[in-house]
């Protein structure tokens, strides 16, 4: 099972993080400062697992950890998971958060926080692992992002309103109105713009 | 009100903070617009806000106050306010808040919604952060969608279920009925989600196990298929198809097929294929050769299968990538317990691992090591081990300069090889190495009686180089205090022999008592050295007036010990002689490891008998020996620590006490042996023997019981029986009967058994052997034969008879031939 997910630039600023068993907020932020110092002192031409920190668990679950230009994508698992899975796993994520983004880089990390979570949604539930299919999980995340942007998203609200009353079409007026033997004639409207 | 700033503004403020004070400013700021703003119940701008408090929570800053409205969120009927909104509840809330069980019914809602991404997100929410309640009411709902036909659904319903089994284990059947045809998907997402469930469903219950064990066919079908077919895009990752499915079936596999034979049989083809076949260039493709290993490892598979398995972790070991290779070293120290031969052959490999730079393959091929270490690769191995704790960074000191002694004490090829190793650990690592070390290294000294000279002078050596170092300073004054004549008298067989005074011995020890280095336990060594020297020295005013000085000292021990000492040099002149006198040799205590059934560690040739260990005439109070003696000189083999003192106490320690009763002269076969011709087993005590086989269950052909001792009305039977684990351990349990009139009470019962055995006395059912056949007195003992020589016994009998105490020593030969082959 993973225990958590963590992306943090190079000083130690988290970027994503994502813990799968509960942790109070103070142990959460110690947890990604503990992880980094740990991470941090690595060399580059070691092997890329290291024994976890006392707080997330101590010797019993391990880090396995990749380092991308100025970001650290971190993995805490237990024993249950094949730690040259999880490296493969790493590399799916980072593969697709770069054809989501297009050539990701760490600003979009930091400026579409949201997006992440819900691509991360779709790989990993509940600490475990659920779609490791780049496309397919592509598919996914695009489908709910259209059905989010028919709504006009987390930034457009004022906007729609603006556009709704733009567009509205008024159903034709009724040419006419026979109420009994009363003929009412209505005159001709121009359409309402 | 203006509207809330939207997500990107803030970061982007944020980013321009540029002190932390700043950035606190900036957030405080904004926490108290939102919180105005969730005041106000703004529906349109909610999920803005509670993005932005994500956010802040994300960068540490309290945000429980959104926890409610996430709630709000959730219940909302845009998708857009139930994304964030679970996304908080996954981020803000968990079980230790009352408040998550608000969401139990918007979850049950949106599970039967009729849009599949916000059934979706129920599900996705649910399986993250389900409390148990919530699982117990929402699993009927989990369930239904485990047998829907989407595929989308069906995975995530799949994974949710997994959690809702970890959260309430008692739901597990409620799931069964719906993995029926999980297997049968076509779609890789839901494959690999349902053998995610089965793993967890076989790992908490053994009924699920034995059930799942049927689906063993079909799994192997589809890791086949994954094998054989083509080139799929869809699901190639590095040219292999599917490694992540691949690599949880050969787990599943793995939990189905441990012991169990006819699973084992069915996968063995198709792990002997995914082994060969697959790409090694591509860290997919080891990930999957390093799940079948572990497989291999774990089933009851053929040897072919096990050889092959270790050979691909051999060829790991010389791979370049790091990370293949640390896999590789943990692999191999789970199997080294097992396939013990076969990792031998990679042993320099794993030496040379030690040299490595990787901190964490260092330490795995440190203990690795230690567990190769045998009688016949002492030597090598040792060398390169001493060489590693030379250069290895301190935390490794103390685990590596324990594991030294350790191998030492097990596999020494002579004593003073031992000495020297050790002294290499003390100089090279002392200061890390464990406390109790001193006194073991003490008792090791004191027992190696020829090497005292050359000790006491390699010790002296080393201390004129470096007193920094604790432990070496407190063996080195104890040895210097114990064997000072030895050293100035200049007599050393073994190395060139350096003169020495007593002067210049007493400053070295003088300048320990005064030196910033030394810690008071070291002072109290010297000084108590330094007053054993007044036996063996001339110089004794010298050492009187030392004495006197540290009488009025600041350290309470040190005080104590100086008046002490004081007092015996004026009160008690004449018993400082016998106070001061060598040390006899010491008895062998629990030692740091196991003493007891040994394993071999692959030996084939028996270690050879370090006759130089024969402690014979000149030590009396000989204890340890003493049934060394019993046994007869004429026996060339001596015993070594036979009776387990560790293990029941009363049993092993009453031996060593009532041993040294005897008066021994120290010569060959003192007692004269009664050697009963006792006929071999009567028919009749065959089935009492095999009905009260308390421990293992006799799986070969029953050996026949045998009457070892009947004399005085006391008869002592054994009955055999093989431990199931191990065929060279020989169980014999024996019946004490007696049948005189009167009980025979403190009844002891001891053995020892020739060298090449080993003996394990566990204790016995009573100590009082009732008269008139009423009962019997019934005690197991345990017998290594590694060898499969012709078991033979010593037995010593002493117990109370009508008030008269009765010892009795006898040999028992008379083994039928099947219980040492």
């Amino acid at each position: 099972m993973i225990k958590a997910i963590l992306i943090f630039n190079n000083h130690g600023k988290p970027r994503l993080s994502k813990f799968y068993e509960h942790y109070s907020e103070d142990t959460e932020q110690q947890i990604i400062r503990e992880t980094f110092h740990l991470v941090s002192k690595r060399d580059e031409n070691v092997c890329n697992f290291l024994e976890g920190g006392m707080l997330i668990g101590g010797s019993e679950n391990k880090l396995i950890y990749r380092h991308y230009a100025t970001l650290y994508f971190v993995f805490c698992v237990d024993s249950s998971e094949s730690e040259l899975g999880i490296l493969g796993l790493i590399q799916v994520f980072v593969e697709t958060l770069d054809k989501c983004f297009e050539n990701v880089c760490e600003l979009d990390l930091i400026f579409h926080v949201d997006k992440v979570h819900n691509i991360l949604a779709e790989m990993v539930m509940g600490g475990m692992v659920l779609e490791t299919n780049m496309n397919e999980i592509i598919t996914q995340v695009d489908a709910q992002n259209k059905m989010e942007k028919s709504e006009a998203g987390i930034a457009g609200a004022p906007a729609r309103a603006v556009s709704a009353v733009k567009n509205m079409n008024l159903p034709e007026m009724p040419r006419n109105i026979n109420i009994g033997d009363i003929s009412i004639k209505v005159p001709n409207l121009p359409s309402f713009k | 009100m203006p509207a809330p700033i939207r997500l990107r503004e803030l970061i982007r403020t944020i980013r321009t903070a540029r002190t932390q004070a700043e950035e606190r400013e900036m957030i405080q700021k904004e926490c108290a617009a939102i919180r105005s703003s969730f005041r106000e119940e703004d529906n349109t701008y909610r999920c803005r806000n509670v993005a932005k408090l994500l956010y802040m929570h994300m960068l540490g800053y309290p945000a429980h106050f959104g926890q409610l409205e996430c709630l709000k969120l959730i219940a909302s009927q845009k998708f857009t306010d139930k994304r964030i909104g679970y996304l908080g509840a996954m981020l803000l809330l968990d079980e230790r808040q009352d408040v998550h069980l608000l969401m139990t019914n918007c979850i049950k809602n949106d599970l039967n919604h009729s849009t599949q991404y916000v059934q979706g997100l129920a599900l996705c929410t649910l399986g993250c952060m389900g409390s148990s309640e919530m699982c117990r009411d929402l699993a009927g709902e989990v369930e239904k969608l485990l047998k829907t036909s989407n595929s989308y659904l069906r995975k995530k319903a799949a994974l949710c279920a997994v959690h809702v089994i970890r959260k309430v284990p008692e739901l597990m059947e409620m799931f069964l009925p719906a993995t029926k045809n999980l297997l049968s998907e076509k779609n890789h997402g839901v494959l690999h989600t349902s053998v995610v469930l089965l793993t967890e469903m076989c790992e908490r219950s053994p009924d699920m196990l034995l059930h799942f064990r049927k689906l063993v066919p079909q799994l192997v079908r589809i890791l086949k298929n994954l094998i054989m077919s083509g080139y799929s895009p869809e699901h190639d990752v590095s040219g292999i198809s599917d490694p992540f499915l691949q690599v949880r079936i050969l787990r599943l596999l793995r939990i189905l097929g441990r012991s169990d034979d006819d699973s084992s049989e069915a996968m063995n083809d198709i792990l002997a294929q995914v082994a060969t076949n697959t790409e090694t260039s591509k860290n997919v493709g080891n990930a999957i050769l390093y799940e079948t290993v572990l497989t291999i490892m774990d089933i009851k598979s053929e040897s072919g299968l096990r050889v092959l398995a270790i050979n691909i972790l051999g060829r790991f070991l010389l791979n370049n990538d790091k990370n293949i290779r640390y896999v590789a070293l943990t692999s191999l120290l789970k199997t080294v317990q097992t396939d013990h031969n076969a990792v031998q052959r990679h042993r320099s490999t794993i030496v040379d691992c030690l040299k490595d730079l990787d901190v964490s393959i260092k330490r795995r091929a440190m203990e690795l090591s230690f567990a190769l270490v045998n009688g016949n690769n002492i030597r090598g191995m040792m060398k390169e081990l001493l060489y590693f704790l030379d250069s290895c960074d301190p935390e490794f000191k103390a685990d590596c300069a324990s594991g030294v002694f350790l191998a030492a004490e097990k596999y020494a090829p002579s004593k003073r090889w031992h000495i020297d190793t050790i002294m290499r650990v003390l100089t090279t690592a002392g200061s890390y190495v464990r406390d109790d070390s001193v006194p073991n290294l003490i008792q090791l000294i004191t027992n190696s009686v020829e090497m005292h000279a050359y000790t006491v002078q390699r010790l002296y050596k080393a201390l004129l180089d470096d007193i920094s170092q604790q432990p070496l300073v407190q063996v080195s004054s104890w040895c210097i205090g114990e064997y000072g004549d030895l050293l100035v008298s200049g007599q050393c067989e073994e190395e060139e022999p350096i003169q020495v005074t007593e002067d210049e011995v007493l400053d070295v020890l003088e300048g320990l008592l005064v030196s910033n280095l030394s810690t008071p336990v070291t002072r109290g060594y010297s000084l108590t050295a330094i007053m054993k020297l007044s036996t063996r020295f001339s110089s004794v005013n010298r050492i009187k007036k030392v004495v006197s000085i540290y009488g009025s000292s600041i350290d309470v021990e040190l005080q104590q010990r100086a008046v002490e000492y004081n007092a015996l040099f004026k009160k008690y002149d004449h018993m400082r002689p016998a106070l001061l006198e060598r040390m006899p040799i010491m008895e062998k205590t629990a030692s740091n490891g196991p003493t007891e059934i040994m394993q071999t560690n692959g030996e084939t040739e028996p270690s050879v008998p370090d006759t130089k260990h024969l402690p014979l005439v000149t030590q009396p109070a000989n204890q340890a020996n003493d049934l060394l003696d019993l046994l007869g000189g004429n026996d060339v083999m001596p015993v070594i620590q036979t009776t387990l003192p560790t293990k029941p106490a009363s049993a092993g320690g009453e031996l060593l006490d009532l041993l040294g009763d005897l008066s021994l002269t120290g010569g060959p076969t003192v007692v004269p042996a009664p050697a009963p011709s006792v006929p071999v087993s009567q028919p009749p005590f065959l089935l009492d023997g095999l009905s009260s086989q308390p421990l293992f269950n006799d799986t070969s052909a029953a050996i026949p019981p045998m009457t070892a001792y009947s004399k005085n009305g006391l008869k002592i039977e054994f009955t055999f029986e093989r431990a199931n684990p191990n065929p060279n351990i020989a169980v014999i349990t024996i019946h004490a009967t007696n049948t005189t009139e009167a009980d025979m009470t403190e009844f002891v019962f001891q053995a020892a058994v020739p060298k090449t055995f080993q003996l394990q006395l566990l204790s016995p059912s009573s100590n009082i052997v009732p008269a008139l056949n009423q009962g019997s007195v019934t005690q197991v003992i345990r017998v290594l034969n590694p060898q499969k020589q012709q078991l033979r016994m010593r037995v010593k009998l002493t117990y109370t008879h009508k008030g008269s105490p009765v010892q009795d020593l006898a040999e028992v030969n008379n083994f039928p031939p099947q219980s040492w082959q």
